[in-house]
Formats: C-alpha cells, structure tokens, sequence
C-alpha cells in the first residue's frame, strides 16, 4: 500500500518532468522553425547535431539554413529560453521566501532595480576592469539586490507582518520612483537615447551568441543556489519563525536567496531589458500543476518559464510580421490579467 | 533540563520580560499564565530562539541556548505557535516531513526510513493519518492544529512549547490534546512549555504553573498554590470563584458575571405564596434557582435548582430503583429533573406543617412533612436491619438571604439537633430498642438559599440565622407530627 503510493508519487513527479521538458523542446523548435524563413524541425535537429558532433556530416542540407539555424534562431531562442528560466525561477523563489503568491521580480520591483543600474552603466558609459562586458549585468545584478532589500525594509517598516499587499505596494511605489530615475536619465541622455530605449524596451532580438556567453554563469550559480535551498524555501513558506523551529538557519539562507534571486533577475534585465510577469505566472501556474514543493517547483519553473518565453518570443515577431512586438508587450498581455485573476482568488478563498 | 536565568528582554524599547528565572526539569509539564500582555508569548519566543534576550542566560541541556546552531536546536526544542500560516496548499504529509528537516543529514539531504517512520508514527499518534494527502489549506482550525503539533512531534524534540494549543480546538480535541502531551510528559520524559489561557486546563494537566505579571514572575509552584482565589483575582483583575474539581484532586476557578449581583434585591422573596399543594404532593415553586444542598431523591447534593417536591408513596413502594422512577415522575407532571430537588415520604402531604419567619435583614421558610413510623435511636441504630423505604421526616429550610458554605453545614446540623429535641419533647419512640428516637430510618433535608441579600457567613445555633431555624424546625416538626398522628387515631 505503502510502496504503491510512493511509486504513483514518484510516477507523477516523473511525468511533470517528461512534460515540462516536452514543452520546452516543442517549444523550441517551433521557436527555430518559424520565421520568414521556415526550417522544417528535421533540418534543425541535423544541424544542431552536425554542430555538436563534427563527424556528421551536412550533404543535403542548405547552408542558407544551417546559418539561420546556427547565426540567428538558436542563439535567439536560448537567450529567451535563458531569460524566461531566470525570471521564472526566481520568481518561484521569492513567492515561496516571502509567502506571497504575487511576487516576483517585476512586481516587487526588482527589475525596475536592475534597469536603473543597466541604463545607469550605459548612460555614464561605465566600464568595470577586467570585467569587460559584464559591467551591465554586474551593475544591474547590484542594483537589482540593493532594490529588493529597500523594497523590504521599508514594506517591514511600514508593517511588521510584511502582508502580501504591503509588499506589492511598496515594489509598486519603488517602480515608480526607480522609473522616474530611468526617465530622467534619457531626458538628460544625448548620444546613447537609442540604445538605453532599444534595450529598455526588453528584447531578446539580434543579441547573438555574446549575451547567451553573459547570461550563461550568472543564470548557472543562481540557479544552483536556488535548488540547493529548496528545502529552506519549504519551510520558509511557513513563516519565517516557523522555519527556525524547523532548525532553518533563516538569516543565512534568506540572505542566500535574496542574493540568488537578485542575480537571476539582474542578469535576466540586463541582457533582455525588463520583461514582466513571468516570474509571476510560470510558478503560480506550475504549482498549480504539481504542487507547491519546492524541490520540484523550482526545476519544473525553469523548464516552463524557458519554453513559455520562446513561445512568447515567437509570437511577439510573427503575429503582425514584418513588425516585431516587443517581447515585454506579450507577456504582459498573458501576465497582467493572470495577476488579476489570482488576487481575485486570494480574495474570495479569504472571505469565503 | 531547561532553566532560565535573570532573563530580561522584549522587543525594540522597554523590556516585556524583566528580570524572570524559572527551572523546568525533564519530563514535566510546564504551565505559563498571566494576563494579556503579561510577557508569556515573549518568553516563549526566548526559549525557541526567535527573539534574543537583552541579559541573563537561558540553559538548556547545560549549554547556552545561544551556542546552539539551528538545527542542533531543533532536534531538542519544538515549537507549536499558535498561529501557522500557510501560504501554499501543501499536502498534510509533505507538511509534517517538514518536520525532519534538522535530522536529515548530507548536502542531498535525501530521506531515509526513519524520516518516513518518524512521520508515519506521529501522524498515526495525532490522528491525521487517514487526511496525509489532503491540503492543508482544506482542513478545518483544529484539525490545521494537529498537523502543525505532528511536524513538530516529527522534529523528536525532548522540550515542545506551545503557545495556546487548545485556542482553536473544541472540548473533545482540548481534552484530547492535553491528554496525550500529559502521556508524553509521564511516559516518554518529553518536556512540555504550555502557555494557557484557560487556568482551569492548565491547572488540571500541569505539574507547575508560573504565573507572569507585567512582566515579572508573580509565583512559580503547583497549580493549587498558584490558583488561589486572592490571588489570581488581584493578577487578572476580575472575579472569580475557586471550586474543587468533581472527580481529581485539582483546582478550578470560575467566572463571576457582574449582573448577578446588579438586580438582587428587585426579586421576589421565598414564602407561602410560592408553595402549593396539589393530590398528593407539595410543590415550591421559585422564580429563580436557588442555591441547594439536600439529600434529595433527584437533585441531591450541592446545586441549583427551581422547583421542590415532597411526594407521597405508598407504604409499599417498590424502592429498587427510585431515582430513575422520580426522575420520570418530575418529567410527566411537567418539570425539568436537572432543575428539581424531589422527595418521597410514606406520609399524607396535607398534614405538613409550615411557618414563615421574618427577620430584619433575612426570611425563613419552613417546611416539615413528619411521619414517624420507623423512627430510630441512632445511637443504637445498629439494632436495626438495613432496608430503604420512603423518608418519613422531610425537611425544607428556605432562606431569603445570602449563605456561604458553611452555613449551609451548620443550617443542617442545627435543623437536625431541633428534630431531634422535637421527636424527644413528643416521646416519640424507636419501635426496636424502646429508647427515645432521634429521627427516622429515611429522613431527608434540603436547605435552599436565594443568595441575594444579607450575607449570613454563619447558622450555628446561637446566629439569628441559626435561631430562626432552630425554633422554625422545631415547631413545624412537633406540628406535623402532630397532625399525622391524629389521622392514625382517626
């Protein structure tokens, strides 16, 4: 009875990986496949492989495609898988950290935080030593961190209970204010104007194989950091208190997933510019599917938020063709309502 | 096993705990009272770490409590707050492994046989085995509670502190959980911190209570020195009244509504016009319940109780089992038994006597059925052989006034000693020795006090209380046995 129950667990588990995974794959074929140009998935799977394993050889296929393929689709639709997996997971973390379904980066204004520092750098034209061109996502990974910790400060400020809609305010209020900041700067900007808006806007479009090689470690340790407190998200999820009865070292591990966070979030805006909502609607709509585990939520979110990003993407450069929307435009379309819709539901479950 | 030192501390600003030391030894069970705001949860929130303390020492096991990591803490100290919030719907199981997250060990953390043992274990001890894949967030406050006291059970912790763990339980589940921890304690030496609310809980399951005031130690010892009327009135400051527990040895203490006392003199007294008779019967009937001690047939004992019954039975009654025949007797003439004092006498109800007393500041009214058919010498009553027949001298004593314990005692005691000294004047004789008789083999009393009024702390026999009863006993019963034994000459 035992055993059977465990091994229908553990099927289940299996499944919503299998899934997960299948949609982020579909996904990002779909996203190499359609264009102006369509590669039939055949193509694309020779190719990749041909790329990977030298000894195959590429006869019968056109090197018009396999530059496509290679040059323009796969970097384009790793950075938005990149990206959309940053986001999501750390979007994940901060809901399970603060107990509050309706955080994530966007909305507790992080991203308005890491914007602030990326237009910063570009504005003063700062460049770090050595760091060459990790200056921006370094600088927005700071900013992003020193956000999210004045967000909080001040939210327990305001209450000590830190409620849900203290805290969503105080990230409004602080978009607000961090947005004026940006706005002042490209008022006051000359040459730079276009850039600093292009990259506002949030694009995933012609940042080439360079971004995925600036996204690439910061999204691998704050990745890694995240999995390796699942468990202290768990119980973290119980109120903080609570997960210092459990024997959480709370101020260690809150510090190591505020900081996780802020990196996900900060090298996210910093290759892609602000693009909101999906940390807030992959790991609500995940949890939904799987349960709110963390030690599942957290890799099954990354899986989601990857595959929904590219999907995103290919409809923000495909629905009005030749035009391509940006990408922030789409999700917030599929995000804001979302949002709406679960703060109706906190709303009715809490009076009823 | 736990002991505090000196301890001061509080939030930001001025300390809600001031200078409080308390030891708490291995396997008992550890009760903190006080009003709101006394410091209980303060201290409990010490204890478990969450809040540092601004001086002294918190020991526990020997080592300081701020030496310990977090986890090697929750393998001793396990905390059931009294609020849980859940902001994800996990399943109950998931939440209680939660639990076993300072015993699992290694960078994978991966879970062993034991975690699933432990958990399975204390689901099954606190009755949430048959709901493990259920929500949490679905479950009703009580059952919300059990989970949170099993994740904590799951921690296998030598101390658990709770804060008000019977505050969203109904009676069964408060009983049910004090229970079990009292189990715990006493069985398996588990160390239980419980702040209480409810002192009349906390002085049924604790072996020691400390009670806080503002802050300070107010006393640390047994709950019966610790719940003390005086005291406690002057800590919580209201009233309230400490009664003896029923069946064990513990102390309760209840409430005193301040409307009691607000329209006592308004009402009406006790006297004939409450008094009625009726085919063999004589009913009192009060507006109001009266505070009784009698040795009725239904209502016995101490209570309160609106309506008096004195009946007749036959000579031959079937007495095999007469309180459930009495008890359906009140039902079918209309009364409630739970509200009824109820006698039975083999004697005619007409000849009762009764007399009404007014003094200046309290009223009696008397009421004696007599028969003496079986009258005794109680001091050689061991001449007799023992069988049950119907009380042959009934007496109601009424008492418009307020009357404490005692004198409810000594009303009985002087009523008593004036039936005796009536049956001697009226020669009346135990049938078996010849010698005088001092009552008969079933006599029965009741003493009813409005407790409005005059207080009457005592009713020996030389209290104006005890002299109006005195006198009043006396004529009725010479009367009534008068009465009786001219029908028996008729």
């Amino acid at each position: 009875m035992q055993k059977q129950y465990i091994r229908t667990y553990l099927n289940n588990k299996f499944l919503a990986y299998i899934t997960a995974a299948a949609f982020l794959l579909c996904a990002a074929l779909l996203g190499i496949s359609i264009g102006t140009v369509s590669v039939s998935p055949i193509t694309i799977i020779k190719v990749i492989a041909a790329e990977l394993l030298p000894f195959i050889s590429l006869e019968n296929t056109d090197t018009m495609h396999s530059n496509i393929i290679m040059n323009i689709r796969l970097p384009r639709v790793l950075l938005a898988g990149l990206v959309g997996a940053s986001l999501a997971i750390a979007g994940a973390a901060f809901q399970g950290l603060l107990r509050n379904p309706l955080a994530d980066p966007y909305t507790i204004g992080v991203s308005s935080g890491a914007s602030l520092g990326a237009v910063l750098t570009l504005f003063l034209g700062l460049s770090i030593p050595f760091a060459g061109m990790f200056t921006l996502p370094l600088f927005s990974i700071l900013f992003s961190f020193l956000t999210i910790f004045a967000v909080l400060l001040f939210a327990r400020n305001i209450e000590r209970s830190m409620k849900v809609e203290t805290i969503i305010l105080t990230g409004i209020i602080f978009s607000s204010f961090l947005g004026a900041l940006i706005s002042l700067m490209i008022a006051l900007t000359g040459e730079e104007l276009r850039q600093i808006i292009g990259w506002l806007l949030g694009s995933v479009s012609m940042r080439g194989w360079a971004y995925i090689k600036i996204i690439i470690p910061f999204f691998g340790i704050g990745a890694i950091l995240l999995l390796v407190n699942s468990k202290e998200l768990n119980a973290m999820s119980f109120g903080e208190e609570k997960a210092q009865h459990i024997g959480v070292d709370v101020q260690k591990r809150k510090m190591m997933i505020l900081i996780a966070g802020s990196i996900l979030t900060g090298a996210a805006v910093a290759v892609s510019g602000t693009i909101g909502f999906v940390g807030l609607v992959i790991p609500h709509l995940t949890r939904l599917l799987w349960g709110p585990d963390h030690r599942h939520l957290l890799p099954l979110s990354i899986l989601m938020g990857a595959g929904f990003l590219i999907i995103a993407d290919l409809v923000s450069r495909t629905i009005i063709a030749p035009t391509e929307l940006p990408i922030g435009v789409i999700t917030a379309i599929i995000g804001a309502p979302a949002f709406a819709f679960i703060l109706m539901k906190r709303r009715t479950e809490r009076s009823g | 096993m736990l002991s505090v030192q000196q301890v001061t501390g509080g939030y930001a600003g001025a300390p809600v705990v001031k200078n409080i030391s308390f030891e708490v030894k291995k396997g008992e069970l550890f009760g903190i009272l006080g009003p709101n705001g006394s410091g209980k949860t303060t201290i409990l929130k010490m204890l478990s770490g969450i809040l540092p303390h601004k001086s002294g020492d918190i020991v526990i096991k020997g080592k300081t409590l701020s030496k310990y990591t977090p986890k090697e803490l929750a393998k001793i100290i396990a905390v059931l707050p009294q609020h849980s919030s859940q902001a994800f719907s996990y399943t109950v199981k998931e939440t209680v492994s939660l639990g076993r997250y300072a015993h699992q060990k290694g960078w994978f953390q991966s879970w062993s046989n034991k975690d699933e043992e432990a958990v399975n274990r204390v689901m099954e001890q606190t009755g949430i085995s048959q709901f493990q894949d259920d929500d949490i967030q679905q479950l009703s406050g009580g059952e919300r509670q059990r989970v949170f006291l099993a994740q904590a059970l799951a921690q296998e912790p030598e101390i658990l502190l709770l804060d008000e763990p019977t505050n969203h339980l109904d009676l069964s589940y408060q009983k049910e959980l004090l229970d079990l921890l009292s189990v715990w304690s006493k069985d398996c030496g588990l160390t239980v911190i419980s702040i209480f609310h409810d002192l009349n809980l906390a002085g049924l399951y604790c072996d020691r209570l400390l009670l806080l005031e503002n802050g300070e130690v107010n006393i640390d010892h047994v709950p019966n020195e610790v719940l003390k009327e005086g005291r406690i009135r002057e800590v919580y400051r209201t009233k309230i009244e400490k009664l003896p527990h029923p069946r064990v040895p513990a102390p309760q203490m209840v409430l005193v509504p301040e409307r009691a006392q607000a329209k006592s003199r308004q009402l009406k007294r006790i006297d004939q016009d409450s008094f009625e008779i009726r085919e063999g019967l004589i009913i009192l009937r009060s507006p109001f319940p009266l505070k009784t001690m009698s040795s009725g047939v239904t209502g016995s004992g101490t209570g309160w109780n609106r309506i008096f019954l004195n009946r007749h039975v036959s000579k031959n009654y079937d007495c095999s089992d007469h309180r459930a025949e009495m008890a359906e007797f009140v039902q079918e003439i209309g009364f409630e038994p739970g509200e009824t004092v109820g006698m039975m006498t083999a004697v005619y109800v007409e000849d009762h006597s009764s007399k009404f007393f007014e003094e200046e500041t309290f009223s009696v009214y008397v009421v004696v059925t007599a028969g003496v058919g079986n009258a005794v010498d109680a001091s050689k009553s061991e001449e007799h052989s023992y069988h049950l027949t119907p009380g042959t001298i009934n007496t109601w004593i009424f008492v418009n006034g307020n009357l404490t314990e005692e004198a409810f005692i000594q009303c009985i005691m002087t009523a008593t000693e004036a039936k005796t000294r009536a049956l001697y004047d009226q020669k009346v004789k135990d049938t078996v020795t010849g010698t005088i008789a001092t009552g008969t083999s079933t006599d029965s009393i009741l003493i009813a006090a409005t407790q409005k009024g005059e207080n009457l702390e005592y009713a020996g026999t030389i209290t104006p209380l005890g002299k109006v009863i005195g006198k009043g006993v006396y004529e009725c019963t010479v009367e009534a046995i008068k009465n009786s034994q001219r029908r028996i000459k008729k």
